[in-house]
């Protein structure tokens, strides 16, 4: 139960919204943090918490493609394919990384450590072709980056090809330009 | 030194600053909200921002002191001021840049507009995908609550105004702005039927403004340095300051770059972001976002702001340049925009819904080489039903990429048309059958 584990925070929710309903994404990216995706059992708690009925809670969920109603793997490779990532080769990303996991768009590796996704864009035009890997991007991709952040992951669970705090192109890049 | 003085991109090219408190203040921030607190009433703060000739920098490009004057006067009830950063337009990243790496600058600009419309609490929605982004606003909203610039009594004023960060969850309607409010209410983002609008019945029902971060981050400069500074910059008088040009495609060195107003695209593509990958000719762009109709080379000198790109047949939008250079096939480009609005379109709107998915099947049958010459009537026919015939200008947005390839690259979509003839790839159809 979330209520059980993580009422502060439930309640921290709560208080910032003058009307109950407000708090139904956080909650269910509670739930999803919880156990990986959104559960039935979650979504009926949530509609128990915000006073909604079940399927209010349930409508609202599968609305967005953020909230994983089914289990995906521990990293959620989720790579743009929008234009202007096509544009520079995103398609070949996707090839790639199918054929080191072996796994097609939609897919989980046995192991349950990769799914692959596809996704629409994710606001990194400038530096792709790129993917969200759970919480962080990795932009500017190339086969042997790729490589990198797989093995990476797999034995760290993160990878420090992840993108900071973004600024593109980078400030000692244009001093270098217009000089 | 950079061709142009930067505004909103200014400190982070700072070396070293990294978008803190104390890194702000030393830039000299919070000294607007601070002037506009001791200073100025909430009419004469609206007053400087109309005068300057801010236009909203999401994609419509709408006054912003007009859209703040819209607010009922008389009304006692809370009103709500929502920063929209859902920033979801393909060919559009620099709000996440804004956020990430000043975000100081959007949480004065935040104040100071929650001060001129009287607004006590305000919202971040920020797209769900920027956990990072999301992350250092609650951080830098932490370290200004903790400084008294947040919350009650801000700066030691009488007034009281507190900001939360809201996350989305992946849906590019929800820019939108009543599709955000809707999203903000925890429900299924579909955007509602205007009037009314968000300025008397907003978020919760109450009077609300939603406004970019890019316009809420122009704020603080426009209280600093005037607001004939400001009108000044650009294009005056209907495209006044600087606007965050997010460049990509095939160019040299894609990226975010702060320009007047009213620069040529030639200038910002080939100065700016270096020219063309390969130095190959550049066969067509978009010039604001995904929902702008494409343009082409002979529209490289049309100026940069609202009214020129809007009289070349498109629109300036969220300021995202997308580049295609010579050989890129327009159809397929077409088609993958089309496959963006066919997954993004809310389903409220049976156009929309039910159109996006018809277009995106004609599409697909073209690019596969077995489309039919009467396909193309049928495509521009769908178009013509479903713009202007929604609850948003979703509708509009998603015909451009198939009308404007239609328009400049029609050869190409016969071609593969013929292709398919040729190949004998469709079975003719029966006698007497007309479409």
């Amino acid at each position: 139960m979330l209520k059980d584990k993580h009422q502060a925070e439930i309640d921290d929710i709560l208080s910032r919204y003058p009307v109950k309903r407000s708090a139904l994404l956080p909650l269910l990216y509670l739930a999803q943090r919880e156990e990986g995706y959104v559960t039935e059992a979650a979504m009926q708690e949530i509609a128990g918490i915000l006073k909604l009925t079940p399927p209010q809670v349930y409508e609202t969920a599968t609305f967005y493609t953020m909230l994983n109603l089914k289990p995906v793997g521990t990293f959620h490779l989720q790579v743009c394919k929008s234009l202007m990532c096509a544009l520079v080769g995103s398609d070949t990303v996707i090839g790639w990384i199918g054929a080191k996991l072996g796994i097609k768009p939609g897919e989980t590796t046995p192991d349950k450590l990769f799914t692959l996704s596809i996704v629409e864009c994710l606001a990194a035009c400038g530096t792709g072709p790129m993917m969200q890997v759970n919480d962080d991007y990795y932009e500017r991709l190339t086969d042997e980056k790729l490589d990198r952040i797989l093995a990476d992951l797999r034995q760290t669970g993160t990878s420090s090809l992840k993108t900071g705090p973004f600024m593109w192109p980078e400030p000692a890049n244009t001093v270098n330009r217009e000089a | 030194m950079p061709k142009y003085e930067p505004i909103l991109l200014k400190n982070m090219l700072q070396p070293g600053y990294a978008g803190s408190l104390a890194d702000y203040e030393r830039a000299g921030g919070y000294q607007a909200v601070r002037k506009v607190l001791g200073q100025l009433s909430p009419a004469e703060v609206t007053g400087i921002v109309m005068k300057s000739g801010l236009r909203g920098r999401g994609g419509a490009g709408f006054p912003t002191g007009v859209k703040w004057g819209f607010l009922p006067k008389d009304y006692q009830g809370p009103r709500y001021l929502c920063c929209n950063a859902d920033e979801s337009e393909p060919g559009t990243f620099k709000d996440r840049q804004l956020i990430e790496r000043d975000p100081h600058q959007l949480l004065e600009g935040m104040l100071i507009a929650c001060y001129a419309i009287g607004a006590a609490s305000s919202y971040i929605y920020i797209r769900g995908e920027f956990v990072l982004g999301a992350k250092i606003l609650e951080a830098a909203i932490k370290e200004a609550r903790a400084a008294g610039y947040v919350g009650k009594h801000i700066f030691g004023s009488n007034i009281s105004i507190d900001i939360w960060v809201h996350r989305g969850a992946g849906a590019y309607i929800c820019g939108e702005e009543t599709a955000l409010l809707e999203s903000l209410e925890g429900k299924r983002g579909l955007p509602r039927v205007k009037p009314p609008f968000p300025a008397t019945h907003g978020l919760y029902n109450k009077p609300t403004v939603v406004n970019n971060v890019e316009t809420l981050a122009n704020l603080p400069h426009i209280v600093n340095r005037g607001a004939e500074w400001f009108a000044s910059i650009g294009s005056p008088p209907k495209s006044t300051g600087t606007r965050v040009f997010c460049v990509s495609g095939h160019v040299k060195q894609p990226g975010n770059y702060e320009v007047p107003m009213g620069i040529t695209f030639r200038e910002l593509i080939y100065e700016h972001a270096g020219g063309m990958r390969g130095d190959k000719p550049l066969k067509a762009f978009i010039p604001g976002g995904a929902s702008a109709p494409f343009l082409t080379p002979e529209h490289l000198d049309v100026k940069l702001d609202f009214e020129s790109v809007a009289l070349a047949g498109s629109m300036l939008g969220s300021g995202g340049v997308t580049v295609m250079e010579e050989g890129t096939d327009m159809v397929w480009a077409a088609l993958r925009l089309m496959e963006f609005f066919y997954h993004e379109s809310c389903g409220k709107c049976s156009p929309c819904r039910e159109g996006s998915s018809w277009l995106v099947q004609i599409m697909r049958r073209i690019v596969n080489k077995r489309g039919r010459m009467e396909d193309l009537e049928t495509l521009t026919d769908l178009c013509k039903n479903i713009a202007g015939r929604t609850v948003c200008a979703f509708g509009d947005a998603e015909v451009s990429p198939i009308l404007s390839t239609l328009k400049h690259w029609r050869q190409e979509y016969v071609d593969l048309i013929q292709a398919a003839e040729t190949a004998n790839l469709i079975r003719p159809e029966p006698v007497g059958t007309k479409h």
